[in-house]
């Protein structure tokens, strides 16, 4: 698959929307949306895409844009349930933390590890570089 | 010899253990019927013809030896492929697993192995379990066996078309929001979501780790609960999994089956039912009813007025989990990885392989879950699905206090077109609206065939409180005891 033009469109949304990810941040982007109608915006779609490290093409934030407009707006009728002192339900059976001995258990081989590996060097996962000029 | 492919898994179990069949005549006729007919189903991603032929003369072996067999050794299964297998390619359905050996079993896969059950190979499924018609498999839509135009259900398509295409007596399938009931409703089968923690998710590809469930398919009701047996059980390697044993769920289907539902409360929920549901399908449900009543069961109609809501509640939470676990798809440690090519940094490298990795349902629900954890909207989405959560469950708790199972229909309609729904995210999703409920709720509930609409499978569901999955067998049961198999009406494939 080539997904090259993705990334002018992603650089493009980033530029935009800044590179902070001390937090996510919808204020920078949210000024045309709405959280009880779920409007979303194309710029919105490229953020969310940017922060789910996704390099969505131009055409794809067209098509996604309006799609999770729509998604959004349906999933918003959560809102129209009366809730505030309604307590929230992570998981519907009653769990608490388990705790089991501190053994020293067999690992998996490393070799069986690695052998799914994109890429390893040195008996270890290689990996693209992490610092860039930028920073 | 009759055909092995049409007998259910207890009768094939029974002819291993009294030497009438081998294991390998069994998963030979299996393996044959699959290379016959797989080319227009498309159930399979990958068929393990060695391996499969391996565990039944393993299973020969012991027999031989005199050695004691489990009560399904030498019955072929298929497996979702969203479950791990150790050597065995494992996708999820999706291109960014491509290729993926992985190097552990999981519990589920452990136990099935130690029963003496042959694993056929890895059946197709909608990308990571995100689907209701698997036709966000990144490698094909499969074909349900009663019209190929038509879809097997999703997300556990593939293992539900398996079954009712007579390539396996059982499958295993998972049920996030109804991926396990509405496939083997629309293609005429057993399937059981069991209680959440009934059985082990060590080594489930996980989607929604709060609602993810593992179970089984099977024509019979009987058969769906011998296997449950297999499957179900406390497990440490999974820390929500349940401390208590799995209830009689055999012995309840043999009950059942004797056909006498005296005494059992059954509630039919109100708001399942009516508007946007296709008229064969509440046909068919209103008999299935009748049935009931007829075999001594006293029916109730209960209200469970937030269950309109767990559609919306249901597509903030799955969606929010799913963009949390997704995130280890990152092209270090295992999968895909394009774009390294020495200029591209590591984020870069991520974005262009999850970009390429992921098809266009799981990059919706990342970006939706994305959205619906961020600050500033967490509150008004996932906070607020949590709290409807709350209020389904206590919906299903007033109901219970005067029923002893729930009913509905299964689906809202019969298989529908491969491609009708494609397009329109929301047209896919209202296809679980009566599953949902009982997802978010963490209840068990089946699905047992209860007629045709438009010569396509209808299926009702019957769903029990938590930890009462020994019910919906019981239910289940007495209902297929008392009505004509729905499958006996299935067109024959072409080899």
């Amino acid at each position: 698959m080539d997904v090259s033009p993705a990334l002018p469109g992603r650089r493009a949304a980033e530029r935009r929307i800044g590179r902070s990810r001390a937090s996510v941040d919808f204020d920078t982007v949210s000024e045309s949306s709405d959280a009880s109608t779920g409007r979303i915006s194309r710029a919105e779609v490229a953020h969310l895409a940017r922060l789910a490290r996704l390099a969505v093409s131009e055409d794809e934030l067209d098509l996604f844009a309006g799609q999770l407009d729509v998604i959004l707006g349906a999933v918003a009728r959560v809102g129209e349930v009366a809730a505030d002192d309604i307590p929230p339900t992570s998981h519907a059976v009653p769990m608490t933390n388990v705790f089991r001995a501190d053994e020293v258990r067999p690992p998996l081989p490393r070799e069986a590890v690695l052998a799914a590996a994109p890429d390893v060097e040195d008996n270890k996962f290689r990996v693209p570089r992490i610092l860039t000029d930028e920073a | 010899m009759s055909d092995l492919t049409r007998l259910s898994a207890s009768e094939i179990a029974g002819l291993v253990a009294s030497g009438a069949a081998s294991a390998v005549e069994v998963a030979q006729a299996h393996l044959d019927r699959i290379e016959a007919v797989d080319s227009a189903l498309h159930a399979f991603l990958h068929v393990d013809t060695e391996g499969a032929l391996d565990a039944a003369r393993a299973v020969d072996k012991q027999r031989a030896n005199g050695d004691a067999l489990g009560q399904l050794a030498g019955v072929p299964l298929a497996m979702k492929d969203v479950v791990v297998t150790k050597d065995l390619p494992t996708t999820a359905g999706s291109k960014i697993l491509e290729g993926w050996r992985p190097p552990y079993d999981a519990t589920i896969t452990r136990r099935i192995k130690q029963a003496g059950i042959v694993m056929l190979g890895k059946t197709n499924m909608d990308e990571f379990a995100m689907g209701s018609s698997t036709e966000n498999s990144a490698f094909g839509p499969t074909h349900n066996p009663w019209d190929l135009n038509r879809i097997p259900g999703g997300s556990s398509g593939g293992s539900s078309a398996a079954v009712a295409g007579y390539q396996a007596p059982l499958a295993i399938g998972t049920d996030t929001g109804g991926s396990i009931r509405q496939p083997a409703a629309v293609t005429g089968i057993v399937g059981h979501k069991p209680t959440y923690g009934g059985v082990s998710r060590y080594g489930l590809i996980a989607f929604s780790s709060s609602l993810d469930q593992a179970g089984p398919f099977a024509r019979t009701v009987f058969d769906a609960a011998l296997l449950h047996e297999v499957i179900g059980g406390h497990d440490e390697c999974d820390s929500t999994s349940i401390g208590a044993p799995t209830p009689p769920i055999v012995a309840a289907a043999r009950e059942g089956a004797r056909g006498d539902l005296s005494g059992v409360r059954v509630g039919v929920v109100r708001e399942l039912g009516g508007e946007g549901y296709q008229p064969g399908v509440l046909a068919s449900f209103q008999a299935a009813v009748e049935t009931l009543r007829g075999l001594g069961a006293e029916v109730i109609e209960v209200s469970c007025p937030h269950f309109e809501y767990a559609l919306p509640a249901y597509y903030l939470i799955a969606p929010s989990e799913c963009s949390s676990n997704l995130a280890r798809f990152d092209a270090v440690r295992y999968g895909l990885r394009v774009g390294d090519d020495g200029a591209n940094s590591l984020e870069d490298v991520m974005s262009l392989t999850r970009e390429a990795g992921f098809g266009p349902e799981v990059k919706r629900r990342v970006m939706i879950g994305t959205y619906a954890l961020s600050s500033g909207y967490y509150d008004a989405y996932y906070g607020q699905a949590q709290k409807v959560r709350t209020l389904i469950a206590r919906d299903f708790a007033t109901a219970f206090e005067k029923t002893d199972v729930l009913v509905a229909p299964t689906t809202p309609f019969v298989a529908f077109d491969i491609g009708e729904r494609a397009a329109d995210p929301m047209a896919m999703y209202v296809n679980d609206l009566c599953t949902l409920p009982a997802s978010l709720a963490g209840t068990p509930a089946i699905s047992v065939p209860c007629g045709l609409s438009e010569g396509l499978p209808v299926g009702l569901q019957v769903m029990a409180p938590a930890l009462a999955d020994d019910r919906c067998y019981r239910v289940a049961a007495a209902f297929e005891a008392a009505t004509e198999p729905v499958l006996a009406a299935i067109p024959e494939l072409s080899g």
